[in-house]
């Protein structure tokens, strides 16, 4: 970090701080409001219920997407190329994984000269970031920031609203980030009234809090060529890119809910067995 | 305490006895230890309480091994603990729901009390110890939060510390001294790593001597009738109270797992997968659930020193609590009035959660100072007038009336009179 910047960072941080007061209500100000939110309609996923799987030919179209139209701007620096190929994942073969990781540049070194250099990627290596730092990705997109791929599925949600979100403790609604990130993709429209943007270079979108997004509409009907059949649609692609996403935030779903059916079956029986255990024993005393 | 070991070791372990009691002192405690044969399974909830603590220190000690309380890496070292370490997943969920799963069982611990009046004499010390350890549980429940260092760890740990820059003269230097610099940042995610590990220990320190008081003057029962007759009244605690325990926990740990297999994040906020970033406050500063009634008084309140008073006195009013409930009757059972006024505070510490999850916009404004009100006045005037004036139900003779059907001895339609309550 240069001077400068950590000036600006100080200055910033007063300033955020001094925000978070307001926000915390001592005044009665209205909370800095995220704009006008629409909820996301519910997509069926095949990783949703107690039962859920990521659907591997689901997740290699996701990733093929990301591949060939996101990965230009948004990076994904938490997954492994070995990921790929583990339980649970899109199911790619160990050398197809490793093919995938060879397509990819990967910056190493220093070198015995005290040089960086670029060399293939192996299995072990993170997906490359398509930007060397922020500042550099908001320079090559109008000041906006494309987020990082990897947690965003987990990181974004709305609002459920009572009694909904009480019943999404027994129905297991976990689904608000795939379900935004689709309608997100689907949601590019023509402005309500004829808004105009508040500033240039920004596109109206039903569903991004607040309408107004940096990202153009990032992906058209048949962009990205499909060879297994599915239909090659915008929505199509929303739901196959949202999978991807959530299955990047959340590589041990499959291993989460498989231990998990095994240990409610286990509490059940010894739970049942503790039962009797104490009715009999306290059957002396009542 | 009536109902001594009945150990009587021979050979080695007498050997061992004579020189340090420590096996006979377990045995009386969790063996003989003579427990009111008439309690219900809101009686379980101290067993859970324990063992949600030693499973937070498990969990906890494990996730220590692999995390690194440094701003630029403790984000990424939590989800490398997620991505890469073995059954990472399971133990980062369990440590973050079982801090949840801890507040609910405390809840209904604390409320049990409130009911059956366990916090009256010569319970009190019993009672404040366990005020003691629901306050150092919030503490380490708040450190244990930022260390994540998401969005809502960071802005949650602006929000709460600037708190203490109310109190007049001081307050500035309190908050740069609790931060150690100028704003939350490296500092402060340093301590509160090191208290964060710290605080479960002392805790379990105060949950040591919450036992020990207990078993020193036993337990409360729904009749909230002192044991008068040990042989008819109570059951060892083993394998009566064992069994029972064991059973509520099962229990208690599937709905536990239920949140940690099935919806890990349910309990949790989005916002907090994203790393903190000191200049992007996110739209909403919200509170851990557990924290939202006490979040809900400190904003109901235009002062900002009177609100973080209000949120503190929140709590402090819990300490005098057994000297404000005048009623001579332990129980709710015989007190018909109570139980109105008990379901109407519970209600409203609900309404208060509720509220304290909405932005700080009318009518919620409104509605939280009634709430915050109705909070104080149930225990400042609600409480000792009601033990003066109400109207009790015949209370039974002992426990073994009331559960062999004894006839009550009390009689009925007994006013508590006002020199029976000292
Ligand atoms: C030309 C660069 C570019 C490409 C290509 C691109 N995006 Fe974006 N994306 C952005 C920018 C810039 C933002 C930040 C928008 C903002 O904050 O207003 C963004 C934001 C997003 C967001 C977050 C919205 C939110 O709620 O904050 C999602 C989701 C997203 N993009 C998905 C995609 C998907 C899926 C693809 C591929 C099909 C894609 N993007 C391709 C530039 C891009
Ligand atoms: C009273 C018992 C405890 C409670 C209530 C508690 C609570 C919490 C909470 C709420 C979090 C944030 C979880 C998240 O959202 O990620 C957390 C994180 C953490 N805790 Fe604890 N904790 C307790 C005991 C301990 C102990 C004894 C240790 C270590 C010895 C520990 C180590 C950690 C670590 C390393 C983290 C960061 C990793 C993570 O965020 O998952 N905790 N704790």
């Amino acid at each position: 970090m240069t001077m400068a910047n950590t000036t600006i960072g100080r200055a910033g941080r007063a300033l955020a701080a001094a925000a978070a007061l307001g926000l915390a209500g001592l005044s009665a100000a209205p909370a800095q409001a995220a704009g006008e939110t629409v909820k996301p309609p519910a997509q069926s996923w095949s990783f949703s219920g107690p039962f859920g799987k990521y659907d591997a030919g689901q997740l290699q179209r996701g990733f093929k997407i990301y591949s060939e139209v996101c990965a230009s701007c948004h990076a994904l620096s938490l997954v492994a190329f070995r990921n790929l190929h583990e339980y649970g994942g899109p199911g790619f073969t160990e050398d197809q994984a490793r093919a995938i990781a060879e397509d990819h540049k990967v910056q190493d070194g220093p070198n015995d000269a005290g040089e960086m250099f670029e060399r293939p990627g192996r299995l072990s290596d993170r997906f490359p970031k398509p930007f060397p730092n922020e500042n550099a990705a908001r320079a090559a997109n109008g000041g906006a920031y494309p987020p990082d791929f990897s947690l965003l599925a987990k990181a974004r949600t709305y609002e459920r609203g009572f009694p909904t979100f009480l019943f999404d403790i027994v129905t297991q609604y976990q689904e608000q980030g795939p379900d935004y990130i689709h309608a997100l993709l689907t949601g590019y429209a023509e402005p309500k009234h004829g808004e105009k943007p508040p500033r240039p270079g920004l596109h109206y979108n039903t569903y991004f809090p607040g309408h107004w997004i940096a990202m153009a509409q990032p992906i058209q009907d048949g962009q990205v060529e499909y060879t297994d059949g599915t239909p090659a649609t915008v929505d199509q692609y929303g739901k196959d890119i949202a999978a991807f996403m959530m299955w990047a935030a959340e590589p041990h779903m499959a291993a989460r809910k498989g231990t998990g059916m095994v240990v409610l079956i286990f509490l059940l029986i010894f739970g049942a067995l503790l039962y009797f255990t104490k009715r009999r024993v306290w059957s002396a005393v009542h | 305490m009536q109902g001594h070991s009945t150990y009587q070791p021979k050979g080695v372990a007498k050997w061992f006895e004579d020189r340090l009691p420590i096996v006979g002192l377990i045995h009386s405690s969790a063996v003989a230890y003579p427990v009111p044969r008439n309690l219900n399974y809101f009686w379980t909830f101290g067993g859970i309480l324990t063992f949600m603590l030693v499973a937070q220190i498990l969990t906890g000690v494990v996730l220590a091994m692999h995390y690194t309380p440094e701003t630029t890496k403790a984000f990424l070292s939590v989800e490398k603990i997620m991505r890469d370490v073995n059954y990472g997943w399971l133990l980062r969920y369990l440590h973050a729901n079982g801090a949840s799963m801890f507040f609910i069982a405390v809840y209904i611990h604390i409320f049990r009390g409130l009911y059956y009046g366990s916090y009256k004499a010569p319970r009190e010390v019993l009672w404040i110890l366990g005020v003691l350890i629901f306050l150092l549980m919030m503490a380490t429940a708040f450190m244990g939060y930022v260390l994540p260092w998401g969005q809502m760890s960071f802005w949650g740990a602006t929000v709460i510390t600037n708190l203490f820059s109310a109190l007049p003269g001081v307050g500035t230097a309190i908050v740069t001294w609790l931060w150690g610099g100028f704003s939350v940042d490296n500092p402060t995610l340093n301590r509160f790593f090191a208290l964060h590990y710290l605080l479960p220990f002392m805790i379990a320190g105060i949950v040591g001597l919450h036992i020990w008081a207990l078993h020193h003057v036993g337990q409360n029962n729904p009749t909230g009738v002192e044991v008068k007759d040990f042989r008819k009244e109570t059951v060892p605690f083993t394998p009566y109270a064992t069994l029972k325990d064991a059973f509520a926990l099962v229990c208690f740990i599937a709905f536990f797992s239920w949140f940690v297999f099935y919806t890990p994040n349910y309990l949790g906020h989005a916002d907090n997968y994203i790393e903190a970033n000191p200049l992007v406050t996110p739209a909403h500063i919200v509170p851990e659930w557990y924290f939202l009634p006490f979040y809900a008084i400190l904003r109901a309140i235009p002062s900002k020193l009177g609100g973080v008073l209000m949120m503190f006195g929140a709590i402090a009013v819990l300490f005098i609590l057994p000297w404000l409930d005048t009623s001579k009757v332990r129980s709710a059972k015989y007190r018909p009035m109570f139980q109105i006024f008990f379901w109407i505070f519970a209600a409203n510490a609900v309404l208060l959660g509720w509220l304290g999850s909405r932005p700080a916009v009318e009518p919620y404004v409104t509605i939280s100072r009634f709430s915050t009100f109705w909070y104080f006045f149930h225990f400042l005037v609600i409480l000792p007038v009601l033990g003066l004036t109400e109207k009790t139900r015949p209370v039974p003779n002992s426990i073994a009336d009331s559960v062999l059907g004894g006839a009550p001895a009390t009689p009925a339609s007994a006013v508590a009179a006002p020199e029976r309550n000292g």
